[in-house]
């Protein structure tokens, strides 16, 4: 078994194109992924020190920006509040996303998969599409004039005499997690489309035949079904929320703060790579621990995301 | 779990005037039948003829353009399928595949909240039923063809239907398979006592298993009889050419007495029986069927043969317990087989001059109809 798929692809491809391949995904694996990220964790555990001074007696290894995450700045003995609570609520508001992605996109996903025919069909995913191809920066502005103070939302609401002033979806956060949801719609609605569109359609009717109801059938007969799907698209729309950073920044509250601008932060205005990057190594390993606890919960095994 | 008599009964299922619309195609043109209790009633007909779309009409998946359907009295229209007595066996079977044997078997009942407990003890009854004690807990792709075949049976019939509806479930199975399921199938419906329902585009499955047998076309019934019936004395030239083999003399009727006709054709007037109410007129087009088995042969005598005409053999085949011979009838030279059972009188080689006779009864002849032009 070890080793199958190595000679399987040598086989199909012969020596030559072979190695070329795993040479070329052992590049973007090895040198684009794995060894900037063990920088960035090599930097997570030294003190910030000034150049000169790199390499010298002083540069050892540090527990110090973990700690600062924890503690602070450790003078009154207490938890650094501040940033603890902006990673929790990101995670949640993450979750959050994830959560009403799923919900708009699962019902998109089956009526195009089961449902539409040719032309419909093709006319339903350009309309998916078409958004992205604007700029995701011209996206979160554009998101910034629907739901501004003076925006065509307040506008059209104010019009329609539902409301007496204008609502401040900016400062609720209601524009920020639109605009998340709104940014991965695609990424949950291909993973699931592609597990539903390989869902026999006279499964839904034999459940139908059966006596279930339209929710039962769901229940007991597609989702089931379509749960290596759902999940990787519920990993990938989590992910890429809880890192995400121009949404944020555009569509953020000015006292709700994501934990990417305070990586951002760090690195940027603070100056202060390590710590950035030890901020930046908790997200990523708590939205994987996160991830691999839901996929145990729902009992889904990794190699079925691939599906 | 009585053996239910065929017919006598009330019918199980009935349709009325039925037809079934899709844009401008008219899958299903006004249909009536009606399906006696407990008996094993099959639709028979060439793909595309409406049967799977009458069908999903009893099953509650297509609602019908015109007329009713009623089954146990009970009108059925505006009712969807998880409402109706019905319950169907796919032709894929749709067995759930994460689901276990007994959970799939299972599901009609879950979906009505019976406990766990219970649910299980119906599968394995049900199991039991269909000869597959013990294996509730396999999952279906871990079992054969046939046993799959089994468990969607047995799933359809937890439900507890009043009719169950088969869409061509055989038509996956290797031949061997296929002739046992035949057996099997008759076998569980004569158990379970209920209304089984099955289409199929394979006369034998048809003719072996059913009571009744409606032969459909272009969406209609061209007729519905037991497979003897069928057989024996097809009611139009249609059923006559798809059910079983028939040789075909084309012709014009120049005759018409007593329940039988006379038609000049190609290879000379034959004389065939028809019905009194056939709607056989001289000078129409007819068509007379002779069967294989009804063809003698011989070399010179044909004494008391009602039809006799010259043949030569050009080939044969060997199909077992008979030969098929293959053969040029008259001076036309239409073409026609006959069967000869094997060890009897053996038939004269290829290029060999013969006689080949019938009688009258043993011959249908029929009005051409819409087939005349083909």
């Amino acid at each position: 078994m070890p080793n199958s798929w190595l000679r399987a692809l040598l086989a199909r491809y012969g020596a030559g194109v072979g190695a070329c391949v795993l040479a070329l995904a052992g590049f973007w694996i090895l040198l684009l992924i794995l060894l900037p990220q063990l920088a960035m964790v090599d930097f997570s555990f030294r003190h910030n020190l000034p150049p000169a001074a790199q390499g010298g007696p002083q540069d050892v290894y540090t527990l110090e920006h973990y700690a600062y995450l924890v503690y602070g700045s450790g003078q009154d003995g207490g938890f650094n509040t501040v940033d603890l609570l902006v990673f929790g609520r990101t995670l949640l508001a993450a979750l959050l996303v994830t959560v009403a992605d799923l919900a708009i996109c699962y019902p998109i996903a089956y009526l195009l998969a089961q449902s539409a025919h040719g032309g419909w069909a093709r006319l339903m995913v350009l309309a998916l599409v078409v958004p992205f191809w604007v700029n995701e920066i011209l996206r979160a502005f554009a998101f910034r004039i629907l739901f501004g103070a003076s925006g065509v939302l307040n506008d059209a609401l104010l019009g329609l005499g539902l409301v007496a002033a204008p609502v401040d979806f900016i400062r609720t956060d209601v524009a920020l997690y639109g605009g998340l949801a709104y940014a991965f719609v695609l990424l949950m609605v291909f993973p699931l489309y592609n597990a539903l569109e390989s869902l026999d359609r006279s499964q839904v009717e034999a459940a139908r035949d059966m006596g279930a109801s339209v929710f039962a059938t769901h229940r007991r007969v597609v989702i089931p079904f379509a749960k290596p799907g759902i999940s990787a698209g519920c990993t990938m729309v989590f992910m890429l929320s809880a890192g995400a950073l121009a949404a944020p920044q555009i569509l953020g509250g000015p006292s709700s703060l994501w934990f990417t601008q305070l990586v951002y932060q760090w690195f940027n205005t603070g100056n202060n790579w390590p710590r950035g990057a030890a901020y930046a190594i908790v997200l990523l390993l708590s939205t994987l621990l996160l991830v691999l606890l839901a996929m145990r919960l729902f009992k889904v095994r990794l190699a079925q995301l691939g599906r | 779990m009585t053996a239910a008599p065929a017919g006598g009964m009330k019918p199980a299922v009935e349709i009325d005037g039925v037809s079934v619309r899709f844009g401008e195609f008219l899958a299903v043109r006004d249909v009536r039948v009606e399906i006696a209790a407990g008996t094993f009633f099959s639709f028979l007909g060439p793909s595309g003829c409406g049967k799977t779309t009458l069908l999903r009409a009893i099953s509650g998946f297509v609602q019908p353009s015109a007329g009713e359907i009623r089954i146990g009295g009970k009108p059925m229209t505006g009712l969807g399928p998880n409402k109706r007595p019905t319950a169907l066996v796919f032709q894929n079977l749709a067995l759930f595949p994460l689901m276990t044997v007994a959970e799939n078997i299972a599901f009609a009942l879950e979906m009505r909240d019976v406990g766990r407990a219970a649910r299980r003890k119906r599968a394995d009854e049900l199991l039991e039923l269909i000869a597959l004690p013990g294996q509730g807990d396999r999952m279906c792709h871990e079992l054969s063809g046939g046993q799959r075949q089994r468990v969607a049976i047995a799933r359809a019939l937890a439900a507890e239907p009043q009719v169950l509806l088969l869409d061509e479930p055989l038509s996956a199975l290797d031949l061997k398979l296929r002739q046992h399921m035949r057996s099997e199938l008759r076998a569980i419906q004569q158990r379970v006592g209920i209304t089984f329902i099955y289409i199929t585009h394979d006369q034998g499955e048809a003719l072996t298993m059913s009571d009744q047998v409606a032969v459909m076309r272009d969406g209609g019934i061209e007729q519905v009889a037991a497979g003897k019936t069928l057989y024996d004395s097809p009611a139009s030239a249609f059923v006559a050419s798809f059910v079983g083999e028939n040789n075909l003399f084309r012709g014009r009727v120049s005759a018409v007495a007593d329940g039988c006709a006379t038609v000049a054709t190609d290879v000379g007037p034959l004389r065939a029986a028809c019905q009194a109410d056939g709607g056989l007129r001289e000078g129409e087009a007819a068509f007379v069927f002779v069967r294989p088995e009804a063809l003698r042969l011989a070399a010179d005598d044909m004494a008391g043969m009602d039809n006799v005409l010259p043949a030569t053999e050009t080939s044969r085949e060997f199909e077992g317990r008979f030969w098929h011979v293959f053969l040029e009838v008259g001076e036309s030279r239409q073409p026609a087989t006959a069967a000869q059972v094997h060890g009897g009188a053996g038939p004269a080689e290829p290029g060999r001059q013969l006689r080949v006779g019938f009688m009258a009864e043993r011959a249908v002849a029929l009005p051409a109809g819409p087939l005349a032009a083909e």
